[in-house]
């Protein structure tokens, strides 16, 4: 069995929701759509207040290339363009849409039939995925299109899809796989299509044996696409971690997947490039895990974009008791939700409840040294070092530990038996020496 | 008795080797330098923008030209008596003072949801807007207390908000420099001390802003119009008022409806006026 | 939720199972095996030494925490049981009880608190105070009592001119590794000695020595036990007893007549106690794999240099010291191998 080599955990899997088919949420009163929903740019506003708008005309256009189109989600006016606050209680400029009915625009194929066949060339397929908004959907939000252009001077040969889904609790792209096989598989084709590769893998831990037979079976009709299974093990969805698990090639430090030939996309992504090429329906909807110890109806919902997460939960059984926390995405890299009514962006793959008992964190007590932070690391860092330097402010040392190769995966948190917050310490260091590094460029170039 | 002698001579051999090494490699510096950093306070703080007093001492005996450093520990005597030692001119600076730009104590500010992470702003900050529905006023974490070399600052329990001693304040800017939200802000400590500010630092619209806060500055521009010398200005839907401008009239004060501009060390007002007044 | 507010925190949001607690409990049921053996062999003095050792060293942490240190209590993490545990396995079972409360204030006070509580220390707690009273006290820490059971159960495993021999009474004296040296500086060969010894004895602990480096089954248990839980890894005691076997080795190929064989060496003195116990503390050991090898392999060779040709006949404790010291430069040049430095397969 393949699987990444140096560190990781393996931390309770709590896929309570993963018999769950997925349902349609019941559309909301009104959306907000923020319009920065990817990494990047935020998108520019076409719309004016007081706009008719219909399900899936583009509301926002990017602004620059590193950025995304934005779609309506439902059918109604526009209400507001204003700023309104994100999970995080941080207000962001977003277009808030009363809904009126649900009147699709016309080009959208709603029906089920599944299109395998697709003549257009490349160029073509490219701009269908750029124009229809699609983000890296496993929580990263990357711009597709960005990741789908390769530079001069590269060469991608291997396109590795993460139907990995190593965060405890979620289920979205279990059940999507399960349930949209044959569309992944056809999306993945196009990508491969796009990318001009040969090869592509679709990487699956093996707790989900019944994923991995079901598109195994059925990628036997697709030649370039193979599936490989992986051993259980956090964080594998970490695109370098994937990589290295299923290709062994390791992306060298501050490098990106395409230095060693490799682009990385969610199998999420690959549905909806499905969609938005053959159905031509842009990115307005995406599955999402309600999930939770203690809730009273985990699911898998297909949820509009902007749709508060309140109503989520509220559909699901409404908040337990005894919740301490709600995440937005999962337990491990997750955001915690300040504001529950919040919209769901492209980014948010699940909710997830936790009851107080262990929401709170234990006290902190003193480190002893014992080491397990530094054999979890899956980047072969220092994590006990690197969080002591990053809360005295001691950039310089932090910078030539390579704090920038942390990718916040979190596993040292997790592990230490003293409860310290190794990670909160190391994120803002690391925040520190990327700045830095990016002053010192900037001034170089002058 | 030859023990004593190879003793002596070792001895000998090693303190001429001593010497001439020590002759050698002697740094020539100026002496004037000990001396300046001898008056100097001797905090290190780093507030003049050096990594500490030595530095400061340093550049003062090199430069031709003074008056771009100064030691806010040491203030405008210890500066001139330097100065004078140098034979140069020092700069005058008014002193400064620390003072916290918010209002939102838990009474005034109602906290929305609870934060559980590491013990500082600066993580705090990088998750998210804070407790309560004001993205812009004090966390609370006192990372401006850990900051702080001369325990000047403290948070005060029932508040929640960092409070300026003003006897141990030196103005030396750690606490500017160590706060996320860069609510502190160094102005004129003013004349017997007096000296009035805007407590926000919240840019929302009024609504939004008092909602998430009753002392919060709502824009509302009053202040603006009421003021005589034109000291206040009002951006992104927050007043401000500059020190320089500021005669110390207190006709703002009176006038803003969430009590958010505060007066410090001012005598107390006729009891007519006083009920809007939030005098620390 | 906290008076009806969610709680927020930055990720991760959820915490594995460890805790110091649960790992100092491991490591103490670890040592079950070695002390059932110890009591067996020594009586009920075993008990009395360990007890007093244990309270001694958790009374102190309690009382220099609350009054010297004004902190929160620490003892319920367990690391004092544990210190305590282990200077107790490091006395020879007659030790005077004032000796070892001594003991176990030098290793709590000036060991572990005096450098800020646990986890600043650089040495190892319970090994200061154990050189402290060797040091201080070295005809009692050296006068070890021989087995009462050796006799009765296996006859002669332990050389009867040793006790004819021994300076103080009749029925103390030193340990194998004592003996050895002084036979072999005496002009003995090793075949003389051999004869002598009983390497099974020697494996389940029927030899004189302190209480808990005795056992050497009883304690590769508690090893196998402790790898099994994931509390310590291989590196370390794998280290130090691979090398000091083939340090060992290489003596006795070179001159079987006037060296003891690897076996002896690895089942004597408190190779495996050090090994295993001793020298895998968290605290004072290396954070990187190949860092804990090092550590490892310089400690093994040490006690060997030490056992071989230095005045004392058992060097663990030193050596262990003494590699505690260069654990900060061990952790300064050998850094945990990267990801991504070095790929095996680029293009």
């Amino acid at each position: 069995m393949k699987g990444f080599r140096k560190g990781g955990i393996h931390p309770p899997e709590y896929k309570i929701s993963k018999k769950e088919a997925i349902q349609d949420m019941p559309l909301p009163e009104s959306v907000v759509l923020p319009l920065g929903q990817h990494i990047g740019a935020p998108a520019t506003p076409c719309v004016q207040k007081g706009d008719r708008v219909l399900v899936g005309q583009i509301i926002g256009t990017p602004n620059g290339f590193v950025s995304s189109y934005i779609h309506s989600s439902v059918s109604g006016t526009v209400t507001a363009i204003d700023n309104q606050p994100d999970v995080r209680g941080l207000r962001s400029p977003s277009i808030t849409i009363k809904v009126e009915g649900d009147q699709w625009l016309e080009t959208i194929d709603r029906s089920d039939a599944l299109i395998k066949n697709c003549t257009l060339p490349r160029e073509a397929i490219l701009k269908k995925i750029t124009e229809a908004g699609i983000v890296g959907l496993g929580g990263a939000t990357f711009p597709a299109h960005v990741k789908l252009t390769i530079p001069q001077g590269k060469h991608a040969d291997v396109l590795i899809i993460n139907g990995v889904e190593c965060e405890p609790f979620l289920t979205a792209d279990h059940r999507l796989m399960l349930e949209k096989s044959e569309e992944i598989l056809i999306g993945v084709d196009l990508l491969c299509k796009v990318l001009g590769v040969d090869e592509a893998c679709i990487g699956i831990e093996n707790n989900k044996p019944d994923a991995i037979e079901r598109l195994s079976q059925l990628s036997l009709n697709y030649p370039r696409i193979k599936v490989v299974p992986l051993r259980v093990r956090y964080p594998q969805g970490s695109e370098k971690q994937l990589i290295e698990a299923i290709s062994g090639r390791e992306v060298p430090s501050g490098k990106l997947p395409l230095d060693v030939g490799v682009v990385v996309q969610n199998v999420g992504t690959a549905f909806a490039v499905y969609e938005a090429v053959q159905k031509n329906k842009p990115l307005f909807e995406r599955i999402v895990t309600v999930t939770g110890r203690s809730l009273a109806h985990t699911s898998n919902l297909r949820v509009r974009l902007g749709t508060p997460i309140s109503s989520l939960i509220d559909y699901c059984g409404g908040l337990p008791e005894d919740v301490g926390k709600v995440i937005c995405g999962g337990p491990m890299m997750g955001r915690a939700i300040a504001n529950i009514n919040a919209p769901v962006t492209k980014g948010t793959s699940g909710i997830v409840t936790i009851r107080e008992k262990g929401a709170v964190r234990k006290q902190p007590q003193n480190c002893i040294k014992c080491a397990k932070c530094v054999s979890v690391c899956c980047m072969g860092l220092e994590p006990y070092l690197i969080s002591k330097l990053a809360r005295l402010e001691r950039f310089d040392e932090l910078e030539a530990l390579h704090v920038t190769d942390c990718l916040e995966c979190g596993s040292c948190s997790y592990t230490c038996p003293a409860n310290l917050p190794l990670l909160d310490y190391i994120r803002v260091g690391k925040a520190e020496v990327l700045r830095r590094i990016r002053i010192n460029k900037t001034q170089q170039n002058k | 008795m030859i023990a004593v002698l190879i003793l002596c001579a070792i001895g000998a051999v090693a303190a001429v080797l001593l010497y001439v090494i020590a002759q050698k490699f002697r740094v020539e510096e100026d002496p004037r330098i000990d001396d300046v950093e001898k008056m100097l306070p001797g905090a290190n703080c780093g507030g003049c923008g050096f990594p500490g007093c030595r530095g400061l001492a340093d550049q003062l005996v090199k430069s031709e030209d003074i008056s771009s450093l100064y030691c806010s520990v040491g203030g405008g005597d210890t500066m001139k008596r330097i100065a004078e030692y140098l034979g140069k001119t020092a700069a005058e600076k008014e002193p400064m003072i620390a003072v916290v730009r918010c209002n939102g104590s838990c009474d005034k500010r109602p906290h929305t949801n609870v934060y559980n992470g590491a013990p500082s702003c600066k993580v705090e900050a990088a998750l998210y807007g804070g407790e309560t529905g004001c993205s812009y006023g004090c966390l609370g974490n006192g990372d401006c207390v850990v900051a702080c070399k001369f325990g000047a600052i403290t948070i005060n329990p029932e508040t929640r908000l960092p409070e300026v001693d003003e006897e141990k304040c030196t103005a030396c800017g750690s606490c500017v420099t160590a706060c996320p939200k860069g609510i502190i802000e160094l102005r004129k400590k003013g004349i017997k001390g007096r000296r009035i500010y805007v407590g926000c630092m919240n840019q929302d619209k009024g609504a939004i802003a008092r909602k998430a806060c009753l002392a919060a500055c709502i824009g509302c521009g009053k202040c603006a119009k009421t003021c005589p010398f034109e000291a206040i200005t009002l951006q992104n839907n927050l007043a401000y008022i500059d020190a320089e401008k500021c005669r110390l009239c207190r006709k703002c004060v009176v006038e803003c409806p969430t009590g958010g501009i505060r007066e410090v060390n001012f005598p107390p007002r006729k009891p007519a006026e006083t009920t809007s007044s939030t005098g620390a | 939720m906290k008076n009806g507010k969610l709680i927020v925190s930055p990720s991760p949001h959820i915490h594995g199972p460890l805790s110091t607690k649960r790992l100092m409990s491991d490591v103490l049921i670890a040592l079950i095996p070695a002390f059932i053996v110890s009591v067996i062999v020594y009586g009920v003095n075993a008990l009395i030494v360990t007890a007093v050792s244990v309270a001694g060293c958790v009374l102190f942490e309690y009382l220099i925490q609350k009054y010297l240190l004004k902190g929160e209590p620490t003892i319920g993490n367990l690391s004092a049981i544990v210190t305590g545990v282990l200077l107790g396995f490091n006395l020879p079972s007659t030790l005077p009880i004032w000796m070892i409360l001594l003991g176990a204030l030098v290793a709590i006070g000036v060991g572990k608190m005096s450098f800020g509580g646990l986890g600043c220390n650089p040495f190892n707690p319970a090994l200061v105070g154990r050189v402290f009273l060797l040091i201080s006290f070295p005809v009692q820490m050296t006068g070890f009592v021989t087995p009462p059971k050796v006799d009765s159960l296996s006859g002669a495993s332990m050389p009867t001119e040793i006790n004819a021999d021994a300076v103080t009474d009749a029925v103390s004296g030193p340990t194998l590794l004592g003996y050895v040296k002084e036979s072999l500086a005496n002009g003995l060969t090793t075949e003389d000695i051999a004869n002598r010894l009983s390497y099974n004895d020697m494996l389940l602990g029927f030899k004189s020595g302190s209480l808990g480096e005795i056992a050497a089954m009883a304690l590769l248990l508690g090893f196998l036990y402790m790898l099994c839980r994931k509390v310590i890894t291989w590196h370390i005691p794998v280290a130090v007893l691979g090398s000091m076997f083939i340090f060992s080795g290489i003596t006795w190929l070179i001159d079987p007549m006037h060296y003891m064989n690897p076996a002896f060496h690895l089942l004597t003195g408190g190779a495996i106690l050090g090994a295993v116990f001793m020298a895998t503390d968290y605290v004072t050991s290396p954070m990187s794999h190949k860092g804990m090898l090092v550590y490892g392999v310089g400690i093994g060779v040490i006690t060997m240099l030490i056992r071989l040709w230095g005045s004392y006949p058992e060097g663990m404790s030193f050596a262990i010291l003494i590699m505690n010291a260069i654990v900060p430069l061990i952790n300064k040049y050998m850094k945990p191998k990267r990801f991504g430095v070095c790929p095996a397969k680029i293009r």
